[in-house]
């Protein structure tokens, strides 16, 4: 073998970037533009036929987010990426290419709260129906599947509760019924979890969060693994027969291992628009250079806070899977061996009331409705991000009325247990 | 030869060695994979033969059809098979009759026959199953990127001034090693648009 494989960190940092041929920029310049100019009339059929690879118009794709794409892609081990407006918009057009009308895709029950809400109703209206399983529990994955089940969709680290899914045993499921694994990755990053390792099909993320890192820019991202056969038999027409909108053209045939990307990039973002912008991706792409140094480091300092939390005289449970006895430890060092993530959630033995007070006393904790930001955040799950559900489905998805949840910063570790010490003793 | 998995090295020593294509099974149909694949290759400078009994009488790209790899008469570096895995062992029987034989002998994406493999190896053809060449030729000159596809190749070096349209990341250099050439000689010798 001649080919060196370079490693994650030289991979966060160069991949798909290149000095900008006619400035000799090195950072990626952030192409704020709308559109590309064709070189005559043939150049603009090819590209619009698909023929060709090229830039056309912002909404189907820009060269800032391109390198953000080839970037995560690469990060994933995937084949290609295409980034969006937000990880909502991911998940939308992921399912837009699996499910037709009348079709059902099974979902874990442990999820953010808000994709929650977007498979029970917003899906709804377009026919797409959401079946629960439990991540704890294999065989209701098995157990759910039907006929039209399309596709199966779990988070890596969950969130709120940031416990650990077995990947390996639920892609064993999909692999039998033939339907594709998708896996939002948003809480371990490619950093800690790569899903595709594990017999993931599709990698969704919310760039929002530990990708940009830094809390100031929404995206979206879809990771194709190349792993899956869509034409095999007739379930997947998006991707296996003729395209009506590109001449006939089968987008599985015409673009092997990367036809996924490529169907939710002319198929899904085109036409349903939900773009990311070249700022955006910009920033996002800035933050994914220091990827493995700040998720090493919200690790650790994760870890620091919930065995000080788990010390806490006033503190009755602490959900973190990076500590020992923690029911999801075991799967932890085998998915997340370099941490668990930064996410998780403790119960007071105060309940709710306690809960409310730490989190209007802290001081440096910001309370908000974001994880995987720089600085620390904590929220009431129960009364805002899952304050739809509930209280039944509350407990199930791991936000009961009397958890909170914290997203650990990259701050130092000591001024973290000094702001959580002095809001538990207020 | 490991047919599951190809070194970056080795696709990119055949797209930079080879110069004359003959693809069969080529279509004259603008929406078929095969009619792509003719044009981006004949963009990049490549001398393409289209092969395809049932259209003789026509050309591709101003390229006229021959019914079979013996009407070429001439020789050709590459046989490009777009056809399925079951049609393309007699093809390969049909190449190993040419003189001199040709390099190389790639399966298109789907395509895969160990045993016509093994037989053209055998002679000293190298083999490629299941890939497309325009991908690939994509990939490794970072056209692709556009379209978010993961190259695999990395480079701090300054990409060429665009001559013309996209084409501004052609011959990058890559941590696996070695260069697309291929792609200096179509910006060179090219005026058409990619
Ligand atoms: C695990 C997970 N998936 C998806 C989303 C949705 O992402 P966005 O807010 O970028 O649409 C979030 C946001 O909190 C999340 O935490």
């Amino acid at each position: 073998m001649n080919d060196r494989l370079p490693g994650f960190a030289t991979l966060a940092v160069h991949a798909g970037a290149q000095p900008d041929p006619t400035t000799g920029a090195r950072a990626t310049p952030i192409y704020q533009t709308t559109s590309f100019v064709f070189n005559d009339a043939d150049h603009a059929a090819s590209l619009f036929g698909l023929q060709a690879f090229g830039n056309i118009y912002t909404r189907i794709g820009n060269p800032t987010q391109a390198v953000l794409e080839e970037r995560i892609a690469a990060l994933e081990g995937g084949t290609a990426a295409l980034a969006v407006a937000s990880g909502h918009a991911a998940q939308v057009v992921v399912l837009q290419q699996l499910l037709m009308p009348g079709d059902e895709f099974i979902a874990a029950r442990k999820l953010y709260g808000g994709s929650i809400n977007q498979f029970t109703h917003a899906f709804k209206s377009f026919g797409w129906n959401v079946v629960w399983a439990d991540p704890d529990d294999v065989d209701s994955f098995e157990r759910a599947l039907t006929p039209r089940t399309k596709a199966i969709f779990i988070e890596s680290i969950a969130n709120p509760a940031g416990s650990i899914t077995d990947i390996e045993a639920i892609a064993a499921v999909a692999r039998t019924a033939g339907v594709p694994l998708i896996v939002d990755n948003t809480l371990a990053t490619p950093y800690l979890i790569r899903p595709i390792d594990h017999g993931a099909d599709i990698v969704v993320h919310s760039l929002t969060k530990f990708l940009g890192g830094h809390g100031n820019s929404l995206g979206g991202v879809i990771v194709d693994a190349g792993t899956f056969d869509w034409s095999k038999d007739n379930k997947y027409p998006m991707l296996s027969e003729p395209r009506p909108e590109y001449h006939g053209i089968r987008i599985q045939e015409t673009f092997g291992n990367f036809a996924f990307a490529i169907a939710c990039r002319v198929l899904g973002l085109r036409d349903l628009g939900p773009a990311i912008s070249p700022f955006n991706a910009f920033m996002i792409l800035t933050g994914i250079e220091t990827l493995p140094l700040r998720m090493a480091r919200h690790c650790e300092n994760a870890k620091a806070v919930a065995e000080y939390l788990a010390g806490h005289p006033a503190v009755a449970a602490v959900n973190y899977s990076g500590l020992a006895g923690n029911p999801y430890n075991n799967l932890a060092r085998k998915y997340a061996p370099k941490g668990a993530g930064a996410v998780f959630t403790f119960s007071l033995k105060g309940g709710y009331e306690a809960g409310v007070n730490l989190v209007s006393n802290l001081k440096l904790f910001s309370h908000l409705a974001n994880v995987g930001d720089t600085r620390s955040l904590v929220i009431h799950p129960a009364s805002t991000t899952h304050s739809q559900l509930d209280d039944a489905a509350k407990v199930k998805s791991g936000a009961a009325p009397d958890v909170v949840r914290l997203s650990i910063g990259i701050e130092d570790k000591e001024d973290l247990i000094a702001d959580l010490e002095q809001a538990l003793g207020a | 030869m490991n047919h599951d998995n190809y070194d970056d090295d080795y696709i990119r020593g055949i797209l930079n060695g080879v110069k004359s294509i003959a693809m069969v099974g080529a279509s004259p149909v603008n929406v078929r994979p095969s009619y792509f694949a003719f044009k981006y290759l004949a963009q990049r400078g490549y001398d393409m033969i289209p092969v395809n009994p049932g259209q003789v009488g026509k050309s591709l790209l101003d390229k006229p059809f021959v019914a079979s790899l013996r009407d070429i008469g001439r020789p050709v570096d590459m046989i490009d098979i777009f056809r399925n895995s079951s049609h393309i062992m007699p093809v390969v029987e049909e190449a190993l009759r040419l003189d001199p034989l040709p390099k190389v002998i790639w399966m298109q994406l789907g395509g895969r026959d160990d045993a016509a493999a093994a037989r053209a190896e055998a002679a000293g053809i190298k083999v490629v199953m299941n890939r497309c060449p325009k991908i690939e030729y994509g990939r490794l000159s970072s056209e692709i990127s556009w379209m978010g596809v993961n190259s695999r190749t990395l480079s701090s070096k300054r990409a060429p001034v665009p001559t013309q349209g996209m084409r501004l990341s052609l011959n990058r250099q890559s941590l696996g090693g070695g260069e697309t050439a291929a792609s200096d000689r179509a910006t060179k010798n090219k005026t058409d648009p990619a």
